[in-house]
C-alpha cells in the first residue's frame, strides 16, 4: 500500500505542477502582450454559476467520450487523430436515421446509437486497415479521413437536407419529440432551467466498461502488453495485426458516441453548424487524464470549466476568449512534460530501491547475477 | 554463410544507384505531358494545364513543399513533425504582424522567427524531455493555432480594414518576370494545339510572374538537398535519424543536432505560413493554413524523405488544389478518363500475369476501373466537394500504392537519450 501511496503523489503531483507552469506562462504572455493579468485570473477562477455547471458537466460528458475514444488508441501507442471525423460522420449517419422517425420512442434511440458506433467503427477501420495491409501509418490516414469525412457529410447533407423556413442552415430532419433524451432537471438545487443531457449516463457508463475491460479482460491485458512493448506481445502470442484493427474498430465505435449527447439532448438534427475539433479536445483531455478512466473524467471537467468561464472573458476583462486556448494548450505540454519527468524520478527512486534491498540482502554473487 | 568480404560490394553498389537509365526521368514527365495533352484535346477541358491553373499549382504547392521541407529536416534528424500546422499558423501570424508594421520583407523574417519560436517548443519537449513526438506535435498544434488566434484578436483589432480574425491588407512581395516571353507564349497557348499549346502554357508558368518567394523557396530546397547529402554536416544531421547510438560513439552531438535540425523544421514551417499570407493571399485569416502543414508531412512522406520527392509530391498537391480552387470540376472529371482506363489495364495485366494464386487484388481493381469509368461516361461534372477531397484522397492512395516502398529514417520518432550507446 505504501507503494500506491507514492505512485499516486506522483500521478496527482505532474497535472498539478502543468497546472502551475501553465498559470505561470499565460501571465507571462498576457504580460508581454499588455492584457491586465490580474483580471484574467479573477474572471478564470471565479465560481461558475449555476447555468455554468450544468454546462461544464455537459461539455464534459462529449469530451469525455471523446477521450476514451482516444486512450482505447493511446494504450497500444496507436494515434487515432481521426475520431474528430469518425464522430462527424457517426452523428451524421445518426441523425439521418434517427431523423426518419421509422421506429417508435426509445427503440429509435437505441438503434441511432448503434447506427452511429458502426458508421464510427467503420470510418476508423479504414485507417486500421490501412496500416496492417500497406503500411500507411494511422497518423496521417486519420488525419486525411478526418479532411474526406468534412467533404463527404457535407455532400450528403445537400442530399439528406430538410428546408426550415425563416433560416439559411440546412439540418437533417428533426428527430421527433417522443425519441429525445430527457435532460435532467436541477431546478431544485441550483434553480437553472438548464439540463443535464441524460445521456451523461452513456459516457459514465462507457468510462466503467472502459475500465473493466481494459484492467479485467483478456483483451485489456493484450492492449496494454501491446502499447508497451510490441515484440514481448508478439512473443506472448499476441496477434498486433489484429489487435491494431480492432482496437482501431473500437476507437471509432465511440467516437461515434461522442455526438449523441448533443444529437438527442440538444440540437435534435446534424446541421452544417455542429460543433468541430472534439476529436482533438479529446486528445488534449486523454493526455491530461493520462488515458486513466478517473483522470479523464477529472481533465474533461477541467477543460469544461476552462472553456466555460472563458466565455466571460472578452466582457469582463477586454481580452479575447481565445486565450484559453494557448492555457490549454500549455496545460497538454507541460503536463506530458512532467508526466516524462516524473515517470523518469519514478524510475531512479525504483532502481536505488532495488540496489539499496539487493545490496542489503547477504546472498552469495551466483544468485545476484541471475536476478 | 559463403559470403566473402570481395563479393559485398555488389549488392551494395546495387543499393546506392538507383538503377534506373539516365532517360527514365525525362520519357517519364515526356509520357505525362503527352497523355495531359491527349486527354486536354480529348475531353476539351483545356483548363487541365493552362499557365493559369499552372501557376495556381506552383502558388499552392510552394507553402507544402517549405512545409514539407521543415518535415525533412526534423525527421532526417529522427524527430517526427506533426506540430508544423501550429508552425505555420505561428508563421501567418509573424508574417502579417511584422509585414504590416515594417514591410513584406520584415513580415518574412516575422514568419521565421515565429516558425522558431514553435520549433523550439517542439525541440524542448522531444529532444531535451523525451516526451513522444507525436504527443508533442499535437500539443504545439492547440498551442500554435490557440497563439495565433489570440495574438490576432490582440494586435490586428482596431487597425484600419483588419478584425479579431484577420489582418489588414498587406503589401506584397514584387514578382519577376523574363520580359517579351509572356505574350507571345500566351498566344501560343491559346491556339490550343495538342502537346505545343501545352509546353507552352508550363514555360510561361516558369518564366512570367514569379513571385520572388518562390524563388527563395526554391532555392531552399536545392540547398537543403546539397546541405543534408552533399556536405559533412548533412552527414552528421542524418546519422542522428539513422542510428544515433552511433553517431554519438563516432562524436557526434546527437542532442544539439536533433534541436537544430528541430529548430531549421520550425523555421521553414513558418516561412510556409509567411507565404500563404504574403503572396496567396495578402492578408492573415483565422484558419488559413486549413492543415497544409499536414498535407506538407503527407508531401514528404510521399517524397520518400527526398527533397526532389518532397517537391513533386508538393506539385501534385498543389494541383489538386489549384483544380479545386478553381472551381473546375470538369477538369477533375477529365482525369476519370485516364485513371479508370490505368486502374483497368493495371487490373487485367495482373489478371493475366498472375496464373497462380487468387486473383483479388486484381478483380478489385478491375471493379474499381469499371465503376471510375462509368462515373465518367455518366456525369458531365465531379461535385464540388469531392473535387475539394481530392488531395485527401490522393494523399491516402499514394500512401497505400506505395508505402510499402518508401523507406524513412531507421529512427525516426525513437527517443534518443545521451549515453545509452553501449
Amino acid at each position: 500500500m505504501k507503494v500506491d501511496f507514492r505512485k499516486l503523489g506522483l500521478a496527482v503531483a505532474a497535472p498539478v505542477l502543468a497546472i502551475l507552469v501553465a498559470l505561470v506562462l499565460t501571465s507571462i504572455i498576457l504580460l508581454v502582450a499588455g492584457d491586465p493579468v490580474l483580471q484574467v485570473w479573477q474572471v478564470l477562477f471565479k465560481a461558475p454559476l449555476p447555468r455554468q455547471i450544468v454546462a461544464i458537466l455537459n461539455e464534459a460528458t462529449v469530451l469525455y467520450l471523446s477521450a476514451v475514444a482516444v486512450a482505447i488508441g493511446f494504450k497500444m501507442n496507436l494515434f487515432n487523430i481521426g475520431v474528430d471525423g469518425q464522430y462527424r460522420i457517426a452523428s451524421f449517419a445518426a441523425a439521418v436515421f434517427a431523423g426518419a422517425n421509422l421506429l417508435p420512442g426509445w427503440l429509435n434511440i437505441i438503434v441511432s446509437i448503434l447506427i452511429a458506433m458502426v458508421t464510427g467503427a467503420l470510418w476508423a477501420a479504414i485507417a486500421g486497415l490501412l496500416k496492417v495491409t500497406r503500411g500507411v501509418s494511422e497518423v496521417i490516414s486519420t488525419i486525411m479521413l478526418n479532411y474526406i469525412a468534412t467533404y463527404l457529410v457535407a455532400y450528403l447533407l445537400k442530399g439528406a437536407a430538410v428546408k426550415v423556413e425563416g433560416s439559411n442552415a440546412t439540418s437533417t430532419a428533426v428527430i421527433a419529440e417522443s425519441s429525445r433524451v430527457p435532460g435532467i432537471s436541477v431546478e431544485s438545487w441550483l434553480g437553472t432551467g438548464r439540463e443535464i443531457y441524460g445521456l451523461i449516463f452513456l459516457a459514465i457508463a462507457v468510462g466503467i466498461l472502459f475500465w473493466f475491460v481494459l484492467t479485467k479482460t483478456r483483451f485489456g491485458f493484450d492492449l496494454r502488453a501491446t502499447g508497451r512493448s510490441e515484440s514481448a506481445a508478439i512473443a506472448s502470442g499476441v496477434n498486433v495485426k489484429k489487435m491494431v484493427v480492432t482496437s482501431m474498430i473500437l476507437s471509432g465505435a465511440i467516437a461515434g458516441l461522442v455526438g449523441m449527447p448533443l444529437l438527442f439532448g440538444q440540437d435534435f438534427a446534424y446541421g452544417d453548424t455542429v460543433q468541430a475539433g472534439l476529436g482533438f479536445a479529446g486528445m488534449s483531455v486523454a493526455l491530461l487524464g493520462r488515458n486513466h478512466p478517473v483522470g479523464m473524467a477529472v481533465a474533461a471537467l477541467l477543460w469544461g470549466y476552462l472553456n466555460q468561464l472563458s466565455n466571460g472573458l472578452q466582457i469582463s476583462a477586454g481580452v479575447s476568449d481565445k486565450l484559453v486556448l494557448i492555457i490549454q494548450g500549455i496545460i497538454v505540454l507541460s503536463v506530458v512534460i512532467a508526466y516524462e519527468v516524473v515517470r523518469r524520478a519514478g524510475l531512479r527512486m525504483e532502481q536505488r530501491r532495488v540496489a539499496r534491498e539487493l545490496a542489503a540482502q547477504p546472498k552469495p554473487a551466483t544468485e545476484e547475477v541471475a536476478a | 554463410m559463403s559470403t566473402s568480404v570481395t563479393a559485398k560490394p555488389e549488392p551494395l553498389r546495387a543499393t546506392l544507384t538507383p538503377g534506373r537509365p539516365a532517360w527514365y526521368w525525362p520519357a517519364l514527365i515526356g509520357g505525362a505531358l503527352v497523355v495531359i495533352a491527349t486527354i486536354r484535346v480529348l475531353t476539351g477541358a483545356h483548363d487541365i494545364d493552362s499557365s493559369g491553373a499552372l501557376a495556381a499549382a506552383i502558388g499552392l504547392a510552394m507553402p507544402l513543399a517549405l512545409a514539407g521541407l521543415g518535415g525533412l529536416w526534423s525527421e532526417r534528424a529522427g524527430v517526427v513533425n506533426i506540430g508544423l500546422e501550429g508552425m505555420m499558423i505561428l508563421g501567418t501570424w509573424g508574417a502579417a504582424f511584422f509585414g504590416f508594421h515594417y514591410g513584406p520583407w520584415i513580415g518574412i523574417l516575422g514568419a521565421v522567427v515565429m516558425g522558431i519560436l514553435g520549433g523550439a517548443i517542439h525541440a524542448l519537449a522531444t529532444v531535451i524531455f523525451g516526451v513522444d513526438h507525436i504527443v508533442s506535435g499535437v500539443a504545439v498544434n492547440l498551442l500554435g493555432a490557440g497563439a495565433g488566434a489570440y495574438l490576432a484578436v490582440r494586435t490586428f483589432t482596431g487597425l484600419p480594414g483588419g478584425g479579431p480574425t484577420q489582418s489588414p491588407p498587406l503589401q506584397k512581395l514584387p514578382s519577376i518576370s523574363i520580359p517579351g516571353l509572356g505574350d507571345w507564349l500566351l498566344g501560343l497557348e491559346q491556339s490550343r494545339t495538342w502537346l505545343v499549346a501545352d509546353l507552352a502554357g508550363i514555360l510561361r508558368t516558369l518564366t512570367t510572374d514569379l513571385n520572388v518567394l518562390t524563388v527563395i523557396a526554391v532555392g531552399l530546397l536545392v540547398f537543403s538537398w546539397w546541405l543534408l547529402w552533399r556536405t559533412p554536416f548533412g552527414l552528421r544531421l542524418r546519422s542522428c535519424g539513422e542510428a544515433p547510438q552511433a553517431a554519438e560513439t563516432l562524436g557526434v552531438n546527437v542532442i544539439r543536432f536533433k534541436f537544430l535540425a528541430v529548430l531549421v523544421s520550425g523555421a521553414l514551417a513558418g516561412l510556409a505560413g509567411g507565404f500563404l499570407v504574403l503572396v496567396a493571399s495578402n492578408l492573415y485569416r483565422d484558419g488559413q493554413t486549413g492543415g497544409r502543414g499536414y498535407i506538407g508531412l503527407a508531401a514528404m512522406i510521399f517524397g520518400n524523405w527526398r527533397p526532389g520527392g518532397l517537391a513533386a509530391g508538393a506539385l501534385l498537391f498543389g494541383y489538386a488544389d489549384a483544380v479545386q480552387l478553381r472551381g473546375r470540376g470538369d477538369v477533375i472529371h477529365a482525369y476519370l478518363l485516364p485513371i479508370g482506363l490505368m486502374l483497368l489495364a493495371w487490373g487485367i495485366w495482373q489478371l493475366v500475369r498472375r496464373r497462380t494464386g487468387k486473383p483479388v487484388g486484381a478483380l478489385v481493381r478491375v471493379a474499381l476501373a469499371l465503376a471510375v469509368l462509368a462515373w465518367y461516361w455518366f456525369t458531365d461534372e465531379v461535385p464540388a466537394e469531392f473535387t475539394n477531397m481530392t488531395p485527401y484522397i490522393a494523399t491516402l492512395l499514394v500512401l497505400a500504392f506505395s508505402a510499402q516502398r518508401l523507406r524513412m529514417p531507421a529512427a525516426d520518432g525513437a527517443i534518443y537519450r545521451k549515453g545509452e550507446a553501449n
